[in-house]
């Protein structure tokens, strides 16, 4: 092959990729950016003239400020923890032997085996008026009334966090990984005690895992949809779930346009600051 | 009275013994090696004194003071690790003053002592560099100054100079060997390389699967080893398989050898090494005849491969300035009968 047929060949190797997410990523995006910018009439549909009139009512009306809200304070709460439950998590699997290892990875991984349809309406059942929690509670002698945490706040961060927990827990078994186990002899040699050597060796260095891991759940919690639509419902809305409302209840295509662009810009905004703020943190600390 | 001080030190992991009864007398600011191929127990030895490990059975005494179940962060001794083991989250100075902070030393002291360690390792300028923005060689400094500046007792080097290359190796060797004279630190390095450990040690350990080979200062670890695997692993040699047949002779291949065998009976099988410098190489046709097969200049000196009735053997002339042996020519190999070691060949 000559030199310039050489160059040509990471480009032709990458085309069918690239073909691939320009038509179904790129154009139904774009596809999208464009509806948000049409005005709707509820007599005749959507015009054809061009408005930002659909960011103005989302940004300013309190209903969809509440919304947006819920989900950021949500998209935290299922981050936060998802670290408290993930990190200890993969510590302890970090350090058992490869056999249990690999069953508890099954263990970990197993709500990512199951369909997110299937997954929810299980806590469905288990949050339901008539479900396994009030069945425990009565049997616990806490009273005859039913227990139920669906359609409520904390039935959705627990349903996300289940389902997101695995995330953290290989992000962070990742960087856990790559520490080298005689840094934690070295402490220990130096006089710190075991537990000072876990905070201020071990953790330390499992950060880029902490904050990486935190990136992708607070991603995927923000604009989760199954499970905030059957747990949440439409009492509890979330971003993800308006926009959907707006398409297919109200039929009014370009506001519901016009939220998701939104979720997708604060999303690429909070990720990417966030990421700026670790990079220029640890970049010359870790590769 | 001993300082360090191992008593029958065994160490099994499952019927595996990795340390078979080893007992060692280790006085204070002495250098010691324990010196070995991989798998030969030096370093599950040096992590028993470390307390990363619990002896099987067996004792360690620091001082007069039993140590052996004292847990590793109360034992206050300086370990230098193979991969350095730097904490990469912490700069230069921050991995060296941690040390001092866990044992309580206020702020301001802890960063004028562990700059003076870094200084003395001439890390002055890199004290806010970390790990990673430093050279190997600037990284190994770093983990000695971490380990020097608490005062240890006793500083134990786990392979410390495997990881650098071969010339800031030997650098590091005599200036390791330097810092360790002037600050009188109780020394224990394990390493598998004979050279580090002939050059810096004031006694070797050499060690095969568990069991201690020899004890010896390094010229006489070097000129008299009392066994085949020693006169092998420290330094190259030439070992000859051969009979005693008279007092004073030995036979290889037939031809026979003038030694000092008041030890061995006559018939008894028998390995005899014999260094390659210690021949002595010319044209005078005195010794043995042999052939050059291959010749290497190394600077220093030359390195030949010769065939003769003895079988291949290495020989090592130094450097004067002239040529040497070409490939197919004929010289003669003369040797002091000093020169010579004996060992009854091995059971096994």
């Amino acid at each position: 092959m000559s030199t310039s047929q050489v160059k040509k060949v990471p480009y032709l190797l990458t085309t069918p990729g690239v073909l691939f997410f320009a038509l179904l990523l790129g154009a139904p995006m774009v596809m999208t950016f464009l509806l948000s910018l049409h005005s709707y009439d509820f007599n005749t549909g959507i015009q054809t003239d061009w408005t930002i009139a659909n960011y103005i009512e989302v940004l300013g009306d309190p209903y969809f400020q509440k919304i947006f809200a819920r989900t950021f304070g949500l998209s935290l709460l299922v981050t936060v923890i998802c670290i408290l439950i993930g990190v200890p998590e993969a510590y302890v699997l970090s350090r058992l032997s490869s056999k249990w290892r690999s069953i508890f990875l099954l263990i970990v991984l197993g709500p990512l085996l199951i369909s997110v349809v299937v997954r929810t309406l299980g806590w469905a059942l288990f949050f339901g008026g008539n479900g396994v929690l009030t069945m425990i509670s009565q049997a616990l002698g806490f009273g005859d009334e039913p227990v139920s945490l669906m359609f409520t706040f904390t039935g959705m961060t627990i349903a996300l966090v289940h389902v997101l927990v695995p995330f953290m827990v290989i992000s962070v078994w990742a960087s856990l990984q790559k520490i080298d186990p005689q840094s934690e002899d070295a402490g220990l040699s130096l006089g710190a005690s075991k537990m000072t050597v876990l905070r201020r060796i071990t953790l330390p260095q499992a950060m880029p895992g902490i904050l990486s891991g935190s990136i992708i759940v607070f991603a995927l919690t923000a604009s989760a949809f199954a499970t905030p639509a059957i747990i949440g419902g439409r009492r509890l809305k979330v971003v993800a779930t308006a926009a959907y409302d707006e398409y297919l209840s109200t039929l009014n295509w370009p506001l519901g346009a016009a939220i998701a662009v939104i979720l997708l810009l604060a999303n690429i905004l909070i990720i990417v600051s966030y990421n700026k703020v670790i990079e220029r943190r640890f970049a010359n600390i870790f590769e | 009275m001993s300082f360090l001080k191992f008593e029958s030190l065994t160490k099994k992991f499952g019927d595996f013994v990795a340390v078979r009864d080893m007992s060692l007398d280790i006085e204070k600011g002495e250098f010691i090696s324990l010196l070995g191929p991989s798998g030969c127990g030096k370093t599950t030895t040096l992590q028993m004194v470390a307390g990363l490990l619990t002896p099987t059975s067996g004792k360690i005494s620091l001082d007069g003071k039993d140590i052996t179940e004292t847990p590793p962060n109360e034992r206050g001794l300086g370990i230098v690790f193979q991969t350095y083991a730097l904490f990469p989250h912490m700069t230069a100075i921050e991995n060296v003053s941690f040390g001092l902070e866990m044992r309580g030393v206020a702020k301001a002291e802890r960063i004028e002592r562990a700059s003076n360690a870094l200084e003395q390792v001439k890390l002055g300028q890199f004290m806010n560099r970390y790990p990673k923005q430093m050279s190997g060689g600037q990284r190994q400094r770093v983990a000695l100054a971490r380990a020097l500046v608490i005062g240890p007792p006793v500083l134990l080097l786990d392979e410390p100079l495997s990881n650098l290359d071969a010339k800031l190796r030997e650098e590091m060797r005599l200036e390791l060997r330097i810092l360790q004279q002037d600050i009188g630190v109780t020394t224990v390095l394990v390493t598998h390389d004979q050279e580090e450990a002939l050059s810096m040690s004031d006694r070797i350990v050499v060690m095969k699967q568990g069991d201690i080979s020899q004890i010896a200062a390094p010229l006489e670890l070097y000129e008299r080893p009392t066994n085949t695997f020693v006169s092998d692993f420290v330094g190259k040699t030439n070992l000859l398989k051969g009979e005693v047949t008279d007092n004073n002779q030995v036979s290889v291949n037939g031809i026979k050898f003038e030694v000092d065998t008041k030890m061995h009976k006559q018939g008894t099988r028998i390995d005899l090494s014999i260094r390659p410098e210690k021949f002595r190489m010319s044209n005078d046709k005195k010794g043995q005849e042999v052939r050059v097969d291959a010749s290497i200049f190394l600077g220093a000196s030359w390195l030949y491969s010769v065939s003769s009735d003895l079988g291949q053997l290495f020989v090592t002339q130094p450097n004067t300035g002239t040529a040497g042996y070409s490939k197919g020519d004929i010289a003669w190999l003369d040797w002091q009968k000093g020169a010579l070691t004996l060992f009854e060949e091995a059971a096994s």
